[in-house]
C-alpha cells in the first residue's frame, strides 16, 4: 500500500487524515487485518460514542495481546446495542452478568485463567458509568483493592442513557437529564462533589489508571496497549459523548469529546502506581461555554434567560482541573502561538 | 474413617475432595467456618491449583463464581441468610446462565428483627430462582450431598444449593465419615462445560434475550430441573452403592407403614420428629414422617405417593409466607391435587426457637384427635403478641414491637414503654 509522504492537518483540528499517515502510525483500525472485536451491524445510535471507543479500546487489546481477551460487560448500552438475540456483535469471548458486577465477574474469570493456566489470556471488564461509579462501585473497588488482574474500562457518558437518559454520580452539574429536569431555580443537575473515579482509582495504589476521550483514539490505543503490558488492577476511564442524552449532533461526537478535554472540564492523564505521570496538555484552550453551548443538555444555561452564574462556575470547574493536573503549558502556548 | 468433627468441618474437607478450582468467601454467620476451613486448605496449597477470593460483599461472591464458572472452574461459594439475599440478583443470574455453581446455605432466619438463628426463610426466598436445592438432614447427609451437587450441577448444567441448619448442624460435632480423595474423582469427573469462554472459540453468554425466545430459555431451565428428578435419585443410588450410606435422593420415609398421620419437613429437624414419632407410635398411634431432600426441583410424584394413604398429611416447615401460611406445604397442597387428604400446616422454629420433642408429641397427640388447625404456629406466645397489639392499639407511638416483645418476655433490660393508663 502506497502512503503520501506529505502530513495534512484538517482545518479546525488537531485530527490526521490516518491514510495520509506511514503505515506504522496508523491505526489499527485502518488495517483490514484488524481484530474486529465488535462487528458491525449492532444497533448502536448514530455517533455513539461509546460503540467507537469500545472498538478502538477493544482491538487495541487484542492487539497488545495477540488476540487473547475475554471481555466482561455491564448491563448497560454497549451490553443491549451489541447482543440483541440471536445476533451478538462480539467476535471475543464475552460474557454479561448482571449491571452492577462487572468488576467482580472480571475477577472470577481472572481467577479460572490462572488456575486453568492460561497466564496469555487477559481480562477486560466495561461499563458505562453508571455500571462503574453508581451500582458496579463496591464490586469495582474491591476489585481495585485486591489488584486482580482485570483492566477495568469506564466509558463515560454521564449518564444512564440506556433507559431513558438519568443522572448518574457521573452527570456533570447543571446538566439537564430525566431525572434532574429542567425546572426550578436550580435546573438541571445539582452542584455537588462530583465522584471523580479516575482519583479514587488512585487512591486505591492500583498499578494503571488513565483517562482518554474518543477525540484522541490513538491516545486511546496507546494507554490500552500499555495497560495490557502490566498486570494487576488496571482502571481506563474514556469520555464517550451520547448524542441522545447530550442533545449534541450525531456528526458532532469527536468535536463535542475534544472540546471537553480542550476546555478543561475532563483532564486527559496517566497514572502509575498511585502517581499521575504523564498528562495530555490542553493544545488551544477554549472557554467551558464553547463545549456547553453546543449540548442541548446545558440549552437552559444560555437562551432567553441566559445563565452566566452556572457558567462561571463550570467555568471554575475546569480551571480547577487545568491547576491540578497542569493541563496548560503557558510557555509551550505562547511559543506554538508564535510559530 | 468416623471422626468426630464439626458439620461445618465435614462440609469443608468434602468441598475440598471435590478439587474446586475457585471459591470466594465472604463472611456470615453461621457458614463462617466453612469457608474458613476451606480457605485455610487453599492457603496451605493443599488443593492448589485453586484460587481463594475475599470477595468485599456475597453480591461479589456469587459474581466472582459466576465469571469463573463460565471459563470452566469448578467454582464454589457459601452463604446464609441476608447474605443470600445480598446475592439475590446473582443467584438467579447463575441460575439463568446455567452455570453449575455449587454453594452450601448454612439456613439461617432473615431480618428485621435480625436474628442469627436457624430457620429456612432464606432458601425459600430463592426457591424460584433456578437452583436445585437440597435439605440435608444430618452432617453426614450435608457433607455427602455435596459431592452428589458438584456431580449433578455439571451433569446438567444448574446449580445446586446445598441446605444445611445453621448453628444446628454447621456447629454441631458428631461422627461423620469423611470420603476418599479416590472415591470422590472417581464419582466426580473434571468439569466439562457446556459453555466456556474460550479465545479459540469466541460465544457470547448473556446475551439479551426478548419475547422471541425468553419463555424457551426459562422452560429449557425447568426440563433441566424436571431432568434433575431422575439424576438426583439415580446419583444418590450410585453413591449409596459404592458407600453404603442412603445420602440425598427425593424424599426419604420412616415408618410410614399403615400411618394415619404422616408429617413432612425438610432438614435436621427431621431427627426430632422421628424421636417424637417413635414415641407415639409406642403408644399405638399411627404415625409417620416424610422427609423431602429434594425441595427445588420439587419431586411433586414422589410426595405424592408418599403421602397418598394418610388421612392427615402435617408439614412442619421452619418457614412461612407472611400473610398466607405454609411455603412447604403449599407444594405439598399441589402434589396432592385429587388426592383426598386434610393438609395441616405448622411453622415452628422460627428465628432458632428450639423444637421440642414433646412440643412435637403433643401435636401429633392434637392432629390424633383431629383438633389441629389449618395453620399452626407451634409454641407461640399468644400472650405476648395480644399485649403488644393491645399496646399498640392504646397509643399511636407504641414503638419497635421486636423490642417492646423482648421487654414483655422480660430478656430486655431497660424500661417498658410509656404505657397509656
Amino acid at each position: 500500500m502506497t502512503t503520501q509522504p506529505v502530513h495534512f492537518y484538517q482545518i479546525g483540528s488537531f485530527a490526521v487524515g490516518n491514510r495520509l499517515l506511514s503505515d506504522g502510525e496508523r491505526t489499527v483500525q485502518s488495517n483490514l487485518d484488524r481484530t474486529n472485536s465488535i462487528d458491525s451491524g449492532h444497533r448502536a445510535c448514530q455517533g455513539c460514542g461509546e460503540a467507537l471507543g469500545a472498538r478502538y479500546a477493544l482491538d487495541a487489546a487484542m492487539r497488545a495481546t495477540n488476540g487473547q481477551i475475554v471481555a466482561v460487560n455491564a448491563t448497560g448500552c454497549l451490553e443491549v446495542f451489541s447482543t440483541p438475540y440471536p445476533e451478538t456483535s462480539w467476535r471475543i469471548p464475552w460474557l454479561h452478568s448482571l449491571f452492577g458486577n462487572a468488576p467482580a465477574v472480571a475477577t472470577g474469570v481472572a481467577a479460572a485463567l490462572r488456575v486453568k493456566g492460561k497466564k496469555d489470556v487477559r481480562v477486560v471488564a466495561q461499563a458505562g458509568d453508571g455500571g462503574t461509579v453508581d451500582i458496579g462501585f463496591g464490586c469495582l473497588s474491591g476489585m481495585f483493592e485486591r489488584n486482580d488482574d482485570v483492566l477495568f474500562i469506564c466509558y463515560d457518558n454521564e449518564g444512564y442513557m440506556n433507559t431513558g437518559v438519568q443522572r448518574s454520580a457521573a452527570t456533570p452539574p447543571a446538566a439537564r437529564t430525566a431525572t434532574t429536569e429542567v425546572v426550578g431555580p436550580e435546573p438541571g443537575n445539582i452542584f455537588g462533589q462530583g465522584k471523580d473515579l479516575p482519583r479514587i482509582a488512585i487512591a486505591h495504589d492500583i498499578p494503571y489508571v488513565a483517562t482518554a476521550t474518543v477525540a484522541d483514539l490513538h491516545d486511546l490505543e496507546r494507554k490500552v496497549e500499555r495497560a495490557m503490558e502490566i498486570h494487576g488492577a488496571r482502571y481506563l476511564h474514556v469520555l464517550v459523548p451520547c448524542p441522545l442524552g447530550w442533545g449534541s449532533a450525531s456528526n458532532e461526537t469527536i468535536h463535542v469529546a475534544r472540546l471537553a478535554k480542550e476546555s478543561g472540564l475532563f483532564p486527559v492523564f496517566e497514572a502509575e502506581g498511585g502517581t499521575v505521570t504523564s498528562v495530555s496538555k490542553i493544545r488551544r484552550q477554549v472557554p467551558v461555554e464553547d463545549y456547553l453551548s453546543i449540548q442541548r443538555r446545558y440549552a437552559h444555561l444560555f437562551g432567553k434567560h441566559p445563565r452566566p452564574d452556572v457558567v462561571a462556575r463550570i467555568q471554575a470547574m475546569a480551571d480547577r482541573n487545568i491547576a491540578r493536573y497542569g493541563l496548560v503549558d503557558e510557555e509551550a502556548d505562547s511559543k506554538e502561538m508564535a510559530e | 474413617m468416623l471422626r468426630q468433627i464439626e458439620g461445618s468441618r465435614a462440609v469443608a474437607e468434602t468441598v475440598a475432595l471435590c478439587r474446586p478450582e475457585v471459591v470466594c468467601a465472604y463472611p456470615i454467620s453461621p457458614q463462617t467456618h466453612i469457608i474458613e476451613a476451606v480457605g485455610v486448605m487453599v492457603k496451605a496449597g493443599e488443593l492448589a491449583p485453586c484460587e481463594f477470593i475475599n470477595v468485599e460483599s456475597e453480591f461479589a461472591a456469587m459474581s466472582v463464581a459466576i465469571g469463573a464458572s463460565a471459563t470452566g472452574a469448578r467454582a464454589y461459594t457459601a452463604t446464609s441468610s441476608q447474605g443470600l439475599l445480598f446475592m439475590m440478583e446473582a443467584v438467579h443470574n447463575a441460575a439463568g446462565l446455567g452455570l453449575p455453581i455449587v454453594m452450601t446455605l448454612a439456613n439461617r432466619a432473615i431480618g428485621a428483627p435480625i436474628n442469627i438463628w436457624n430457620d429456612h426463610s432464606d432458601a425459600m426466598a430463592v426457591r424460584d430462582a433456578g437452583w436445585i436445592q437440597l435439605f440435608a438432614e444430618s452432617n453426614q447427609e450435608a457433607a455427602d450431598l455435596h459431592v452428589q451437587a458438584f456431580r449433578l450441577a455439571e451433569e446438567l448444567s444448574v446449580p445446586v444449593m446445598v441446605c444445611m441448619d445453621g448453628f444446628i448442624l454447621t456447629h454441631a460435632v458428631e461422627g461423620v465419615d469423611i470420603l476418599d480423595q479416590s472415591f470422590v474423582d472417581s464419582f466426580l469427573p473434571p468439569y466439562e462445560p457446556r459453555q466456556v469462554l474460550d479465545t479459540n472459540d469466541p460465544v457470547s453468554i448473556g446475551a439479551m434475550v426478548g419475547p422471541e425466545a425468553f419463555e424457551e430459555v426459562k422452560y429449557l431451565a425447568h426440563l433441566r430441573q424436571l431432568d434433575a428428578l431422575v439424576r438426583i435419585p439415580a446419583i444418590a443410588k450410585e453413591f449409596a452403592d459404592a458407600t453404603g450410606r442412603d445420602s440425598g435422593g427425593l424424599v426419604r420415609s420412616y415408618r410410614t407403614e399403615d400411618a394415619d398421620i404422616l408429617i413432612v419437613a425438610l432438614g435436621s429437624v427431621l431427627g426430632t420428629i422421628k424421636d417424637a414419632v417413635d414415641i407415639r407410635r409406642e403408644a399405638g398411634e399411627r404415625v409417620g414422617v416424610v422427609g423431602i431432600t429434594s425441595f427445588r426441583p420439587f419431586p411433586a410424584e414422589a410426595v405424592r405417593e408418599a403421602l397418598c394413604q394418610a388421612r392427615q398429611v402435617v408439614v412442619v416447615e421452619k418457614a412461612f409466607s407472611i400473610g398466607f401460611g405454609g411455603v412447604l406445604s403449599t407444594d405439598v397442597a399441589m402434589a396432592m391435587q385429587g388426592v383426598e387428604t386434610n393438609l395441616r400446616t405448622v411453622v415452628a422454629g422460627l428465628g432458632g426457637r428450639s423444637i421440642t420433642r414433646r412440643s412435637l408429641e403433643e401435636l401429633i397427640e392434637t392432629a390424633g384427635r383431629d383438633e389441629l388447625e389449618t395453620l399452626t404456629f407451634l409454641d407461640l406466645d399468644h400472650g405476648a403478641v395480644e399485649r403488644e397489639r393491645a399496646r399498640m392499639g392504646e397509643t399511636r407511638r407504641s414503638g419497635p414491637s421486636a423490642e417492646n416483645l423482648l421487654r414483655d418476655r422480660g430478656t430486655a433490660a431497660t424500661a417498658p414503654v410509656k404505657e397509656q393508663a
